[in-house]
């Protein structure tokens, strides 16, 4: 196997598992969310914005998989340019 | 497949050995055109606003009311550099919307500029609030063994400011160009849109992310 075939198959790993665990804390924090507006709905508005900021870390570590995987495709260090 | 790799940037033209990139063309006709808008629309300011004006003032006293709720002081203070990075990002990640234009926050330099403006703005606004010797003694905070810590986190999360707006807007682009590839025809359409609320919200969560590192370094006792 070559190196930009592994390349391939690891960018692939890498955005599948950095897509799997964030969508799964995004859905928890979601719910939470949900569960505290519904108890109090008049506090909608400081939940939402820390909701968001809180969503765009999480969402941050779906980023950096997705970078990587560029990285290995497109500025793969192992490969001469 | 794709035209060129999303880490580079074709280059517009040169002005003398500096290269000017497409991106940086974007980047100044954003620009040009909120100077441009704002300079028409408020050349007679009235104490009844009507139109236009009332619409800017609509937006600048929501911004205010967000970076209020957010740091529980007086806005106006940080309106000049909260308000100029929310309505520049609006603009420029809705860029996309012209054709022919791609969205100057897609390539990493943008993002990087604007992170290196929040990351100093930051700094100089904790000083100016607080004083020299107060504001360097918050990274003493709750012990001086977290110093390494405070100090990483400094960097990490302008960092990581940088590569959210950057991964976002661009990623977005290559699902554009992948579907524009797959079916050419009407079948982008709702991705397009969907663009827009990825922009807006981007934009949004880039300047409430700066507001509340903003709002850390000016008070301890706020720190998010």
């Amino acid at each position: 196997m070559t190196i930009q075939m592994i390349s391939v198959i690891g960018a692939a790993i890498a955005v599948s598992f950095g897509a799997l665990a964030p969508a799964w804390g995004e859905g928890r924090a979601l719910a939470a969310a949900m569960d505290a507006i519904a108890r109090q709905p008049e506090s909608a508005g400081t939940i939402s914005r820390t909701l968001f900021v809180g969503l765009a870390m999480i969402e941050t570590m779906a980023i950096y998989c997705l970078v990587i995987a560029l990285l290995l495709l497109y500025a793969n260090p192992f490969v001469g340019a | 497949m794709f035209r060129l790799s999303p880490l580079t940037n074709e280059v517009a033209f040169w002005l003398g050995p500096i290269p000017i990139t497409g991106a940086v063309v974007t980047t100044w006709g954003v620009m040009a055109a909120i100077t441009a808008f704002c300079a028409i629309s408020l050349r007679r300011p009235k104490v009844e606003p009507d139109g236009v004006q009332s619409l800017l003032e609509i937006l600048i006293e929501a911004i205010a009311a967000q970076i209020e709720a957010v740091l529980r002081r007086d806005p106006w203070p940080f309106m000049p550099l909260i308000g100029t990075l929310f309505i520049f990002l609006v603009v420029a990640n809705l860029s996309a919307i012209v054709p022919g234009l791609h969205p100057p926050t897609g390539h990493i330099e943008t993002p990087a500029a604007l992170a290196v403006i929040v990351f100093f703005s930051v700094h100089v606004m904790g000083i100016s609030a607080r004083g020299l010797g107060r504001y360097l003694r918050h990274y003493f905070e709750p012990n001086p063994l977290l110093l390494p810590l405070n100090v990483l986190s400094e960097i990490t999360r302008i960092f990581s400011l940088m590569v959210r707006l950057f991964g976002n807007m661009m990623s977005h682009e290559i699902v554009i160009a992948i579907v524009m590839f797959l079916a050419g025809v009407l079948v982008p359409i709702p991705f397009m849109l969907l663009g827009l609320l990825i922009g807006i919200l981007q934009a949004y969560i880039f300047t409430v992310l700066a507001t509340v590192f903003v709002g850390a370094a000016v008070d301890a006792t706020n720190a998010a």
